[in-house]
């Protein structure tokens, strides 16, 4: 028996959204063998990673705080992927972002008011989209790969906070711990219901999503990204320029990635400290794709892949899974994602080999 | 005498479409037989099975009398089958050798391989130089490659698709000489084309189908062209109207001294063309692929601009400086020759393609959001004036055939209006009454005061439908001449140029 791929007249969205559900229950499948393989209770990684936060209602508000950064990166990122313009460094934009929003609430350490909050959300944007565009310069001017530039930033990024939270920023009160001090009151992201950790930033998270689907798919702009991935050379012929497409993606991307720093700092963290960086800039690569580049697609992926993030912790403590588990699936995420997608242009058929070499002789 | 080759009731179904329905015939040992028929009438889906890179629903195939399945090509090849692809799967940085060693199934010496390459040329009088580097020989040299390579492999039938859209009169003449000394030595000729008047040249038997269904089996010589054109669209043939006592305007495009930087590595840039074209005038560009009229395309719709203001002026307002959104918004549209990627995007649905060149002229967008519901009617109101077979304006422009995406694009462009309009290769691999259908409205558009370039390989093309015409070689425009005064004798050697080396003294000044 042999099978082949034939291209379909059309590509398939039935499969469009078969794909990412097969390459979630894929993940759970053969993460449970190899983990068995491996010595460890394989049925139960799993239940833990991917049930255990669904079904505990204390969970809830773990999965709504690690889903907000995931899904801004992720939105951002779908719009630069939708135009190939491949940001791989959202990680040092959003630590770039958080370190701009420190930065304001260091300077107004001490002030109250209400714009203090709407500053650092500037700053951290701007810092983002300042650092996104190191890369789309280069990309444009000099036609460097965006992918290694971008990426390379990002432990650039990480070196920064080292630098800044041990000197100039150093908490004088710290007793030599390398972090800063705690922001005041006015410059700490509030939380929306009370007496949960589940801040401001959930809701946000939300909405970016929801206005950056509606750009995508009802503007201009969202018709130029997704001309310029789909067919660079029909996008050039439509007017849209390469470069100027470049910036754009970039810019945003970088922006939304500062966005969720400076949330992040804000919220959770309330100072910035040496372990800032979660690797959300990095994680969202998966979301981004496993909610197929559609901003919708991509809250559902970042809740999806919060649980992975949220169950590895629980695993870690309920069956003393290691807490490298939780990128093993993630990445397994990814992997059958990606190789699923497959299906989408093509069909698996069988053939029938025997009568292939007949009349040869 | 036994069959070579025969299809008994093939049948293909595509999701919503049946392909080949119920096809039989036979091919008999030396005989050239064409296969013809419009755009989506299914050859290239029975090509395709016949070659293996499909297999048929229903139906047998049979060769030499038994009845195979061919599994894939390197299973045709075995059985004795090659096919000559329009197009060609080359290297171009890579010499002639090379390029055929890289296709051959079995590895062979190199040295062998020469000299099996040099006897097979000698023995059909096809002309190559084996460590040419492809990049510097011409299409229709290019094609003897192909052929080479078929022909390396001893074929008991060979299978040409559209072999000649792309050559010179002179290059087709050749061609024809060896298919004929290949099959007097008995081997098959599948020759697919939508050229009728090559096929009544060449070919002792045409099978001609029609929405996939096989609906006559003829001899070519015994049938007019016209005769066959109607069976083949399976209605009259329309002649295109021309209105009576038309008199050309005052100069609307008007290009001076307009250069291309060379951009690509085998990429022919446009140097120092000049040419008028007068609104109601149609203004033809002949010339073998490959000459600068890519480049020429882009430098006029605008992907390549120029530095010069008034390089390119419409109605006396330069628009040198201008993208093609700007060039758009002036009146200029384009149509490039590739379809699929360039001229609209397979992934995207024929009303999204309607947005890329039609939503500033039409009015699709209203602050910085996209008006859906005019691109969808525009794209209906195309659909309809130019027939094109599509679901819908929902349909995805890549599961479009070839020549129902060209006229979707060109109506595209006609019903935008534009006062001038620049269009290459407008009929390329288009069925007859397709092409008939674009022509008319090429010349419409001109009857009602707009100027147009026709950039063609295509000569029956540039000579029914253009007053002027001009050939481009090397990225050099020959000084443009009245076409009634033109004889396709004259242009083919001006086409030749440099490649030909019937005449190298026509090359123009």
């Amino acid at each position: 028996m042999q099978f082949r791929l034939e291209k379909r007249r059309e590509p398939s969205r039935l499969m469009t959204y078969v794909t990412p559900v097969a390459a979630v229950v894929l993940t759970m499948l053969v993460g449970a063998v190899i983990f068995s393989a491996i010595g460890y209770d394989g049925v139960g990684a799993v239940r833990e990673i991917f049930l255990t936060p669904l079904t505990n209602a204390y969970k809830w508000q773990d999965l709504g705080v690690k889903a907000a950064p995931l899904i801004i990166i992720g939105v951002g990122l779908s719009i630069a992927y939708r135009a190939n313009v491949w940001n791989i460094g959202a990680e040092g934009q959003y630590v770039i972002g958080g370190l701009a929003g420190t930065g304001i609430a260091l300077l107004t350490y001490g002030m109250t008011g209400w714009w203090i909050l709407p500053l650092m959300v500037l700053a951290g944007m701007l810092g983002g989209m300042a650092y996104a565009s190191i890369p789309a310069l280069l990309k444009t001017r000099l036609n460097v790969n965006e992918i290694l530039t971008s990426l390379m930033l990002t432990y650039v990024s990480v070196q920064l906070i080292y630098y800044l939270i041990r000197a100039p920023w150093k908490d004088p009160m710290g007793m030599g711990f390398p972090q800063t001090r705690l922001f005041s009151e006015a410059a700490r992201l509030p939380t929306i219901i009370p007496g949960t950790i589940v801040h401001l930033g959930v809701p946000i998270a939300v909405v970016v999503g929801l206005i950056a689907w509606f750009i995508m798919s009802r503007s201009v702009f969202g018709y130029r990204m997704r001309v310029v991935g789909a067919a660079p050379h029909a996008a050039r012929y439509g007017g849209f320029s390469e470069n100027k497409t470049i910036w754009l993606a970039m810019l945003v991307s970088g922006g939304l990635a500062g966005l969720a720093g400076v949330l992040e700092v804000a919220g959770p963290f309330q100072r910035m400290v040496p372990g800032f960086p979660t690797n959300y800039g990095f994680t969202a690569i998966i979301v981004a794709f496993l909610g197929r580049l559609n901003p919708l697609g991509v809250i559902v992926a970042g809740v999806v892949l919060a649980i992975t993030f949220v169950g590895g912790e629980v695993a870690q403590t309920t069956i003393g899974l290691p807490n490298a588990a939780t990128g093993i699936f993630q990445a397994m995420m990814l992997f059958f994602l990606l190789a699923g997608d497959i299906l989408i242009k093509y069909r698996l058929r069988r053939v029938v080999p025997q009568a292939a070499t007949a009349g040869t002789a | 005498m036994p069959y070579r080759l025969q299809l008994q009731g093939i049948t293909k179904r595509f999701p919503g479409v049946l392909a080949n329905d119920d096809v039989s015939f036979a091919v008999i040992p030396g005989e050239i037989h064409a296969l013809l028929g419009e755009n989506g009438a299914g050859k290239s889906t029975l090509v395709k099975m016949i070659y293996g890179i499909m297999q048929p629903d229903a139906g047998e195939i049979l060769w030499d009398g038994v009845p195979v399945t061919v599994a894939n090509p390197k299973a045709a090849r075995r059985l004795g089958i090659g096919m000559v692809f329009q197009h060609f799967s080359l290297f171009e940085a890579l010499t002639v050798l090379e390029n055929i060693a890289l296709g051959m199934d079995a590895r062979i010496p190199g040295r062998e391989l020469e000299a099996r390459i040099r006897a097979v040329m000698l023995k059909y009088g096809l002309l190559l130089d084996p460590h040419r580097t492809v990049a510097t020989l011409s299409v229709g040299e290019r094609q003897r490659i192909e052929i080479v390579r078929a022909l390396l492999l001893d074929p008991k039938l060979l299978i040409m698709d559209e072999p000649t859209s792309v050559l010179t009169p002179q290059e087709v003449e050749q061609l024809f000489e060896v298919l004929r000394k290949l099959a007097a030595q008995g081997c098959s000729i599948l020759y697919i084309s939508h050229k009728l008047h090559e096929i009544k040249a060449l070919c002792d038997t045409a099978t001609i189908l029609r929405g996939g269904r096989l609906v006559d089996t003829c001899d070519p010589k015994a049938e007019t062209s016209r005769s066959m054109a109607e069976k083949m669209i399976g209605a009259g043939l329309k002649d295109i109207v021309r209105g009576e006592g038309r008199v050309l305007g005052v100069p609307k495009l008007v290009v001076s001294r307009l250069r291309t930087k060379k951009s690509g590595h085998f990429d022919v840039p446009v140097d120092d063309v000049s040419f008028t074209v007068k609104a109601g005038e149609i203004f033809g560009i002949a010339g073998v692929a490959g000459n600068g009229q890519n480049a020429l395309l882009d430098a006029l719709s605008g992907e390549i601009r120029s530095d010069d203001k008034d390089a390119i002026t419409i109605d006396g307002y330069g628009i040198g400086l201008l993208d093609t959104t700007g060039r758009r918004k002036r009146g200029l549209c384009a149509v490039p020759e590739e379809r699929n990627g360039h001229a609209a995007v397979g992934d995207f649905t024929l009303s999204d393609n309607s947005i890329l060149t039609a939503r500033d002229r039409l009015g699709m967008v209203m602050l910085g959001l996209i008006n859906s519901g005019a691109a969808r009617t525009y794209t209906g109101k195309v659909i309809a004036d130019f027939a094109v077979k599509a679901l819908g304006p929902g349909s995805m422009a890549g599961s479009l055939s070839g020549g129902n995406l060209q006229k979707y694009i060109m109506g595209r462009e006609i019903l935008q209006k534009p006062s001038v309009l620049v269009v290459s290769q407008p009929t390329w691999g288009v069925d007859a009454g397709a092409a008939a259908a674009i022509h008319q409205a090429l010349v419409d558009l001109a009857a009602a005061g707009s100027a147009i370039v026709v950039i063609s390989q295509d000569l029956d093309e540039l000579r029914a439908l253009c007053d002027t015409l001009a050939v481009i070689n090397m990225g050099r425009l020959s000084p443009a001449r009245p076409v009634a005064e033109v004889t396709v004798e004259e242009i083919g050697l001006l086409m030749g140029g440099v490649h030909g080396a019937e005449a190298p003294d026509a090359i123009p000044a």
